[in-house]
């Protein structure tokens, strides 16, 4: 393989990683403020749908992409009012959204299906793009790629330099405290679930007008993404810059699959796809493990040196969900 | 509870109304007749003893989901890994009926075996899915649903592969058993009298554990406190371990009548959605027994009759789930300002 080759092969991982980038930060926020939100899958296949659909029959890609977002604020909506307000279970209303966001894109996307629509266009960053290396990589992608590297950094900072990051974390924190120092818990939990919820549905129109442009009802092969995009927040630690990591590393693994598939003819293609699934688990199974029982007591086990460094590995890699992640707050 | 049984009927009924209402909107954005594609479904699901011996053929193996799930939820555990454990169930009943084949076993032996191997293969499936959370922390929903994925490659591998059909494997499948190796269906109807006997067999086991042991009790109090329980002296990682096995073993029997008496081979999409199916129906019935049979029948209805919307308005069948959905949703909202009511009142 061609150093030119490899190029244009990881600037595309950067391009098709941008709405797994969206979807995961908008969960991150979203989980950061105490809620579940597991309709992630169905949402993102129905703000597809509803994107291109929208730019279609309006000719307008910005219309398309409002649209997107504006789908998944309101699936989001729901989770938020039937979790925070009617109390019920945050898995199950997302899991029945999934299901049933995703049914309807496909019955509704039906007329839709094959239609040529608009696409975004690559916008090369004039000077920029004519960097070696970091030029082809970072300055000659479509508008919606510069804007997932923006949000990266912008939500890490909105979350970990910022006032409100603060009172975000205390609310997913504790709920209890926060509610005493003066903020308002659920109103912020509804919020960040609907600004979440939004992300998530930036995740549609990136695909369906950008990274998969189009509409093809069950084989866009978008199915399968959203519970990606949930694994990857688990995987992220809840922190934008590690889920990023984790959203490029997974596209990459998908890549280079493709990429290998004519070295390996043994190898078929079904398990290349599928093999981003077993490294998933691979990869919760290595941020839990730390925090289970009998880790630590089979590392008390062990003799010192071996024992220390262990622990700092899992340490490293371990990630905490946020305390009141999933539980109802109710001020007395 | 305050508000009595008929109360709750009431509610419900007021569900299924908001959820025709929704659905009907759907319709109308799709520029559809409402109507019609309601009589369709009925017409597709109960509108002959043909069509209504089809909606059995596919509420057997969501009975015996359901009746699964109804142990792992006991047990406060979300399996979505169900769609896996049928697909390995499947897998393992087309591998015993394959060696069986090459034998001089008697077919009715064999199809009792492989559909043991099927059940074990789910059980198997899923109990690695409840090693995973209990050894490994990773919760059951990601670890189960990233071995759904597993599954269906494995599967596919399978269909492509070792077990393709000489010289044109496809997606239609592997080569079809001999009719000797199915369970035998009623004269001109695709529905075995057997499948349904394993049915109800499956459900009546879980109704029995749920309703009439202390296994079942045991169960429940793991899941509404694990640390409780545990103190108590229920060994509880051994007791989720047990649901995991016991909800696999019965999502594998699915399988296992998906290969031997529906399709008679092993197709890529083996588990036809049933374990997502039976999650939803799980959540209907409140995640008690009772209803389980009836409320089965009414989603498979609902699969089954929306097979006539692409066939006569040119409609995706998928309305089927997008009516199911809404019904879970609405039923759950209504549960929700219910249980809300004496709370406000108590607060004032």
């Amino acid at each position: 393989m061609t150093t030119e080759m490899l190029l244009i092969g990881l600037a595309g991982v950067l391009a098709a990683a941008a709405p797994i980038v969206f979807a995961t930060l908008g969960e991150t926020l979203t989980e950061r403020s105490g809620v579940i939100n597991l309709s992630v899958n169905g949402t993102i296949l129905l703000s597809a749908m509803g994107s291109f659909a929208v730019a279609v029959l309006s000719g307008s890609l910005w219309l398309g992409f409002l649209a997107g977002m504006v789908i998944g604020a309101v699936v989001a909506l729901v989770v938020a009012g039937f979790s925070i307000s009617l109390r019920q279970s945050q898995v199950a209303v997302g899991f029945v959204l999934t299901l049933m966001c995703r049914d309807l894109a496909y019955f509704l996307g039906n007329p839709f299906m094959g239609l040529s629509g608009p696409r975004l266009p690559s916008l090369a960053i004039s000077v920029l793009e004519d960097l070696p290396v970091i030029g082809p990589l970072f300055f000659q992608q479509d508008l919606l790629t510069y804007l997932s590297f923006i949000l990266i950094f912008v939500i890490w900072a909105w979350i970990f330099r910022t006032r409100s990051g603060l009172s975000l974390t205390s609310v997913g924190e504790r709920p209890a405290a926060a509610y005493v120092r003066g903020l308002r818990v659920n109103r912020m939990r509804y919020l960040y679930t609907i600004v979440g919820g939004a992300l998530v549905g930036l995740a549609g129109p990136a695909f369906s007008l950008s990274v998969k442009a189009g509409w093809k009802g069950t084989i866009s092969g978008l199915d399968g993404y959203g519970w990606i995009a949930l694994a990857i927040t688990i995987f992220g630690g809840w922190n934008p810059i590690r889920a990023a990591f984790g959203a490029y590393l997974f596209v990459f693994l998908q890549w280079l699959g493709l990429a290998l598939q004519p070295s390996l003819p043994g190898v078929p293609s079904q398990v290349l796809q599928v093999a981003p699934f077993p490294l998933m688990i691979m990869a919760l199974l290595l941020v839990n493990i730390g925090n289970t029982e009998w880790v630590e007591r089979t590392l008390a086990a062990l003799p010192d040196s071996t024992r220390m460094f262990i622990a700092r590995v899992l340490r490293s890699l371990r990630a905490s969900p946020p305390a009141s992640l999933g539980v109802p707050f109710e001020h007395e | 509870m305050r508000t009595g049984v008929l109360g709750g009927v009431g509610l419900r009924v007021g569900a299924i109304f908001l959820a025709l209402a929704f659905t009907t909107g759907v319709l109308l954005l799709a520029d559809a007749p409402p109507l019609e594609a309601y009589r369709q479904i009925v017409i597709g699901s109960i509108g002959s003893v043909k069509k209504i011996t089809d909606v059995l053929v596919a509420w057997v193996p969501l009975v015996l989901v359901t009746s699964g799930l109804l142990i792992t939820f006991a047990a406060g555990l979300w399996n979505i890994g169900i769609e896996g454990q049928i697909t390995l169930g499947a897998i393992f009943t087309t591998g015993a009926l394959r060696l069986a084949l090459g034998s001089d076993v008697p077919p009715a032996l064999a199809i009792a075996v492989a559909i043991l191997a099927g059940i074990v293969g789910g059980a198997l499936w899923a109990l690695l899915a409840g090693l995973l959370k209990a050894y490994g922390g990773v919760n059951e929903i990601f670890g189960g649903l990233g071995l759904n994925f597993v599954a269906v490659a494995l599967n596919v591998w399978l269909i492509f592969g070792p077990w393709g059909r000489p010289g044109v494997a496809s997606m239609s499948g592997t080569e079809p058993f001999p009719d000797s190796f199915s369970l035998p269906a009623l004269a001109d109807l695709r529905l075995s009298p057997w499948a349904v006997v394993l049915a109800i067999g499956g459900f009546a086991l879980v109704y029995f554990l749920l309703k009439g042991t202390y296994f079942g009790l045991r169960l429940k109090a793991v899941g509404k406190n694990p640390r409780a329980a545990f103190v108590l002296g229920v060994p509880t990682v051994r007791y989720m371990l047990l649901a995991f096995i016991l909800c696999g073993g019965l999502g594998g029997a699915a399988g296992a009548v998906q290969v031997t008496a529906v399709y008679h081979r092993l197709i890529p999409a083996i588990s036809s959605g049933y374990g997502y199916l039976g999650l939803m129906v799980a959540m209907l019935v409140n995640y008690q027994p009772t209803w389980v049979p009836v409320v089965a029948f009414f989603f498979a209805a609902l699969n089954i009759g929306s097979i006539q919307l692409p066939i006569v308005l040119k409609l995706d069948s998928s309305l089927a789930g997008v009516l199911q959905g809404a019904l879970v949703l609405f039923v759950l909202g209504v549960e929700g300002l219910r249980r809300r009511r004496p709370v406000v009142k108590a607060t004032e």
